[in-house]
């Protein structure tokens, strides 16, 4: 279903989701903590929703309960998706 | 995802009793219903086409909770949007005393009752968090709140259904979807068929019992903008039985 995502393409998917979800574009960085952005929980059942419908990616609960900052939300999709 | 409240009503076993009274009065409330069954077609074509013939819209739609891949069907949002308000009402019972209820008897009520509320509400969920509106009830029963021998697995499911509502209502009360139950005491439908008598009414502070009806009226309120700081509580619907 999903073949050769880059991370570009991801990392596109990610801070657009996020500045949907109401984070500010500026603040977004790779380095950014989900926590400094206020990207609670829900936030991320959302982002993994809209991740899915893109990439054809399931981030369930477990994959997701570890991620502490934006670039590991997008090297996690990258390397499931690869 | 179009506005906020467009999208779809699902009612699970709507075709008679509590889900078609359910089904007939939120789409008088203006939601298209989705009214699922799973054995009785003749039944669930009944309901749509009084649905229809007030002026409301409806679809019948088959399918079994207990199969995760009918439930993730039923929820799929289509062209009309998403699922926003959804009952979870298919129920069944298989009866007996604790000593001689078999494993299978335990595990297709729990199944139905029980993990079906669960599948449809984690297919549901999503689309609703992202519409910022959602409404989901679920019909438990006084059986979960209070004792009646001969249906441990009923209660079982029932009490469950109380239990996971409250968790759920409050892990997504934050974007506006709301999670409650009701709990109907003796209601007049197939399902009690045989069971209410004399003896039964006599315990109803009512004297009689419910009609469907009744028990819709407060699904529909639950269901309703109007109800929106209500989530995670259980509506008594009984008559006073446990008062």
């Amino acid at each position: 279903m999903a073949t050769a995502v880059t991370s570009e393409q991801v990392e596109k998917t990610i801070y657009d989701g996020l500045v949907e979800l109401g984070t500010e574009r500026g603040e977004l960085s790779r380095e950014a903590s989900l926590e400094s952005l206020d990207v609670d929980s829900l936030d991320l059942v959302e982002l993994a929703q809209i991740v899915e419908e893109e990439f054809g990616v399931e981030l369930r609960g477990d994959d997701v309960k570890d991620v502490k900052t934006v670039g590991e939300v997008i090297d996690l999709v990258v390397a499931k998706a690869g | 995802m179009g506005d906020r409240n467009t999208g779809w009503a699902l009612v699970t076993g709507a075709s008679r009793g509590i889900g078609a009274a359910t089904a007939l009065a939120l789409a008088a409330d203006g939601w298209p219903v989705r009214v699922n069954y799973r054995e009785d077609e003749t039944g669930a074509r009944d309901v749509v086409a009084r649905i229809e013939g007030a002026g409301g819209s409806a679809e019948a739609r088959q399918g079994d909770v207990a199969d995760p891949a009918d439930v993730e069907a039923l929820v799929e949002a289509d062209d009309l949007g998403p699922v926003l308000v959804l009952v979870n009402n298919a129920g069944l019972r298989r009866d007996g005393l604790a000593p001689q209820l078999g494993d299978e008897e335990w595990a297709r009520v729990i199944d139905v009752n029980l993990s079906g509320v669960f599948r449809a509400t984690r297919a549901a969920l999503p689309p609703m968090l992202r519409a910022r509106f959602g409404r989901i009830v679920n019909v438990a029963s006084v059986v979960g709140l209070r004792a009646n021998a001969g249906q441990s697995n009923y209660a079982a499911a029932k009490a469950g259904t109380i239990g996971m509502t409250k968790t759920v209502a409050a892990e997504v009360a934050r974007r506006g979807v709301t999670v409650n139950a009701v709990a109907p005491g003796f209601v007049e439908t197939k399902l009690t068929e045989g069971v209410v008598d004399e003896r039964v009414t006599a315990a109803i502070p009512a004297r009689r019992a419910g009609r469907p009806e009744e028990v819709a009226a407060c699904i529909r309120f639950l269901a309703s903008p109007e109800a929106s700081y209500v989530t995670g509580t259980t509506l008594t619907v009984d008559g006073g039985l446990s008062a």
